[in-house]
Formats: C-alpha cells, sequence, structure tokens
C-alpha cells in the first residue's frame, strides 16, 4: 500500500486490563498492514452493558463523549477492536440523530457532541480497508493448515440494520481473514451463540453453561483453536476455561486466540507484539504444531 | 389452577410507556415464538422472552417488571435480528430492565450489584478498574467469588492494582451526577 490509511482507534477499558494482547496485536497488524492508528485522546469508558441496563441516555452520553473527542480530533471514523464498544457508540450515534434524544444526551455533557462520527469494528476495517487479497500477500508464516473455529460471539453482527457489516447469522469475516493466514477455518455453528457475556462474576453459572456449550462444538469438530474478536468471550473461553471444566466434568484444552494474534503470527510478527504468553490456556500444543508443519 | 383475571391488572399506560420508551409497536407481535427460540437464555428464564411480549400487550405491569428474565438478558439481540416483524426486542427488555431498576425492583440482585459496581468505577476513574469493581462488588454482595482468577491474571501480568484516571475524570463524573440530577427533579 502507498499511503497510510488514518484512523481513529479507541481501545476500550478491557485492552487496558485483562485484554492487553489484544490491543497489542491489533495495533501490531496494523502497523505491519499501513493503517495507522489514533487513539481518541483521554476517551473514556462507554459503559459497557451496565449503562444501557440503566439508562439509554446515560449510555448515550458517556459514548457521546467518546465521539466528540474523535470528531474535534478531526477523525472522520473509529475502529474498536470490542464488540460492545462498538455496538455502544453506534447505538449512540443512531440515537444522536434523533434531535429530542440529542439534545437528552447533550444535556449530560460538558462538551455537546455536534457531528457524529462513525463507528467500525477493527475486523471491517481490515477487510474493508486493507482488504483479504492485500492481507493474503502479506502472509510470511502461514498457519499451515491449522484448524481454527472463528467465534464472532454475538454482538458483533447484531442486529443487521444497526451493525451493517457482514452476516448476522453467518458471519465470515474472520473466517477469510484467518483463511488468508493459511489456517482451515471449520463451519463453526456456534459463531454467534452468546458466551454469557458478563455474568461470569454474578451469575457463573450461566457462563458455565453457555461457555461450556462453545467449547463442546469447537472440541467436537477438532479444532485446534477458538479464535475471538470479543475481551469478554475470550475471558469466558480461555480465562473461564478451567472453571468450565471443573463444572461439566470434561477436560477442554482449547487454546482461545485473538484473531489479531493469530493474523499477527502469520504476518511473522514477533512474540512480543502478540502476548502470546497472556493467554491463560496454554498455546504451546498450537505453537508446535505450527512449528512442525511450517 | 391458578386462574388470572387479567383485566384486573391491566394497565394500558405501563404498555404505552414502554412502547414510547423502546420507540417500537407492541402490537406488532403476534407470538411467533421466535425470539424464544433463538434466545440462549430461554433455559434460565422464568417468563420466555415472547411471554414477557404477550404480558406487555396485556399490561401486565406487575408480572413484567418483576420476572428474573428481564435481568438476564444479556442484550445478545438474537430475538431482535430474528422477529418477522422487526420489532427491536432487545431494546424493549432493556427499557423494561431500566423501568425495573427505577422502581426499586432487582429479583436478580448480585447481577445489580455487578452493574452498580461497575459503573461506581466509571464514575469515579472514567475508565473501568477491574479489580476496583472486584472489591467493590465483594463489598456489596459479601459473597468472594473467582478467587481462582487472581493468580492466573496476576502471573500474566493482567492485574492492575492501581487505577489510571483519565483526564476528564470529572467531566464523566459529571456525566452520572446531571443524570441523577434529571431523576430526582
Ligand atoms: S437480547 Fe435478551 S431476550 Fe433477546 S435473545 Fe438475547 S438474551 Fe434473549
Ligand atoms: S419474534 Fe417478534 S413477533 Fe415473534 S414472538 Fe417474538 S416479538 Fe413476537
Amino acid at each position: 500500500m502507498s499511503k497510510d490509511i488514518i484512523i481513529g482507534y479507541y481501545p476500550g477499558c478491557s485492552l487496558e486490563g485483562t485484554a492487553e494482547e489484544y490491543d497489542r496485536s491489533a495495533r501490531a497488524c496494523c502497523q505491519t498492514l499501513g493503517i495507522q492508528l489514533e487513539t481518541i485522546p483521554d476517551w473514556s469508558c462507554c459503559g459497557a452493558s451496565p449503562a444501557h441496563c440503566v439508562d439509554h441516555v446515560l449510555s448515550g452520553a458517556l459514548s457521546a463523549r467518546n465521539l466528540a473527542l474523535a470528531s474535534k480530533a478531526g477523525m472522520s471514523a473509529v475502529a474498536t477492536p470490542c464488540p460492545n464498544c462498538l455496538v455502544n457508540m453506534r447505538t449512540a450515534g443512531r440515537d444522536l440523530e434523533d434531535p429530542e434524544t440529542r439534545k437528552r444526551i447533550n444535556r449530560l455533557l460538558d462538551t455537546p457532541c455536534e457531528d457524529s462520527v462513525e463507528a467500525i469494528s477493527l475486523l471491517q476495517l481490515l477487510v474493508e480497508k486493507v482488504g483479504i487479497e492485500e492481507i493474503t500477500s502479506r502472509v510470511t508464516r502461514p498457519l499451515a493448515g491449522l484448524r481454527v473455529a472463528c467465534y464472532y460471539g454475538c454482538i458483533m453482527n447484531r442486529p443487521p440494520e444497526l451493525m451493517n457489516f457482514d452476516d448476522p447469522e453467518n458471519p465470515m469475516a474472520m473466517d477469510r481473514v484467518l483463511e488468508a493466514a493459511g489456517a482451515v477455518a471449520v463451519p463453526f455453528p456456534h459463531k454467534t451463540e452468546c458466551c454469557g457475556a458478563a455474568y461470569g462474576v454474578p451469575r457463573k453459572d450461566l457462563v458455565m453453561e453457555l461457555s461450556g456449550r462453545i467449547l463442546d462444538a469447537a472440541h467436537e469438530l477438532k479444532a485446534d483453536a477458538l479464535v475471538v474478536a470479543c475481551p469478554l468471550c475470550q475471558m469466558n473461553l480461555d480465562l473461564r476455561q478451567g472453571q468450565v471444566s471443573a463444572h461439566k466434568g470434561v477436560e477442554y484444552d482449547v487454546p482461545v486466540f485473538y484473531f489479531t494474534q493469530l493474523l499477527g503470527l502469520a504476518l511473522g510478527l514477533p512474540d512480543k507484539d502478540l502476548g502470546l504468553n497472556k493467554l491463560a490456556v496454554s498455546p504451546e500444543k498450537f505453537l508446535s504444531k505450527l512449528e512442525r508443519e511450517g | 389452577m391458578t386462574v388470572l383475571d387479567l383485566t384486573q391488572s391491566f394497565d394500558a399506560s405501563f404498555a404505552d410507556k414502554v412502547a414510547k420508551e423502546s420507540g417500537q409497536d407492541l402490537s406488532l407481535c403476534y407470538q411467533c415464538g421466535n425470539c424464544t427460540a433463538g434466545c440462549p437464555y430461554t433455559f434460565a428464564y422464568d417468563l420466555p422472552v415472547s411471554k414477557v411480549m404477550r404480558a406487555l400487550q396485556w399490561g401486565q405491569k406487575d408480572i413484567v417488571l418483576t420476572c428474573k428474565s428481564i435481568w438476564l438478558c444479556a442484550t445478545c439481540k438474537t430475538c431482535t435480528t430474528r422477529c418477522p416483524n422487526g420489532i427491536d426486542v432487545a431494546r424493549i427488555m432493556d427499557v423494561l430492565r431500566q423501568m425495573s431498576r427505577r422502581q426499586g425492583y432487582a429479583p436478580e440482585k448480585k447481577i445489580k450489584q455487578f452493574q452498580d459496581s461497575f459503573l461506581d468505577s466509571v464514575k469515579k476513574h472514567g475508565r473501568v478498574f477491574e479489580l476496583g469493581t472486584m472489591l467493590r462488588f465483594i463489598a456489596r454482595s459479601r459473597r468472594l467469588t473467582d478467587l481462582d482468577l487472581g493468580p492466573k491474571t496476576a502471573m500474566k501480568g493482567k492485574l492492575h492494582f492501581r487505577a489510571r484516571d483519565i483526564c476528564g475524570r470529572e467531566e464523566v463524573e459529571k456525566i452520572f451526577a446531571r443524570y441523577q440530577e434529571g431523576l430526582d427533579e
């Protein structure tokens, strides 16, 4: 690519904490693929799901603060790796279009949000702005036919009128990225099933059941890894995998990567940019298979 | 068999209010059951989501606002995506949860405590401080949880012991304060 694409970046709170490796690998992949991410200065939390459980105007205001900051910084679009942040920004953008709601949202803000900025997912950014062909041509270390199950989570593409990208029932963008990286993306029926969302702390039983179903499916399909695009899904499936194993009496051993980590591997990025050592379930088996076959 | 007299508990203004706040036409629901069939939480609900819709049409305020389902809904939006009549069912569930909250119901106490702990953290620091949220939740619910995960995250260098406040921390705090003022008015 001749010229770098400059785009606003909203990491979201998890990417500063339990999902650091997502942030690191996302930034590294973008840099390699000619995308310059510019973080929204002094961004704040979008309120995740608790805020919209309390009030839509409150939730809208929390996102509108960030949209206003992005617009002030001259960003025409903002990419975010986290689907929950994305939904909130998109919903806020839509709610701001209604003059009455806009007034109610702006009443909560120091600086009113006048023109909304478009929010897209990091996945969409890579697929649409870089393109599968370009990604394929940049791969230096293909994932040598390793079987991966791409898990999109429930809200990345839903509802379609709002998210406006890929398919709400059978999304393929991540599958295509992973195939470009040389992996085999198995047809995964649980792509968009909910993992139990934020209930890990208050109602662990729900996460055990729902994440359990996803791990079962990946296990049955003999996937070498699950690939995700959401910090919360990753936490439920990876960090809580031991809890799910104990709960169901099945010993799962499926590494759960962020798609940017596997893409980064295929792009030949160094380990320090990918944070593979941050995963709870050891990726060793996957990596050694890669060495053997690669 | 319990016989419910639905005319007694019918509250038309409640249905109107939900319709207005969610921007959805409740009468469009013809009870096809698609939302319930796709809802991943049906196994845990006391009232399946299509029945919530029915109870709403019948203006059954108490049944709807006290059910656990509206608190367990994770806003996965499968219902919204699959409703043949284009009803944003997830938005309705959101609005119901908000009303239920404002009126002091919380049949799923721990879920409410978790949400409150999370938002306290946002209000205080501008961004979520994960450890602080957990500690607040533990204090509120008087219940230790996920002790096994602490060492795991710490070992991976993912557990931060100090919050990093943003510069606009006070701006965010004011968002919450103004929101609260609006409620008190
Ligand atoms: S949004 Fe809520 S009610 Fe709708 S399918 Fe998801 S969990 Fe069920
Ligand atoms: S899918 Fe739509 S029409 Fe069918 S029962 Fe649910 S809300 Fe009603």
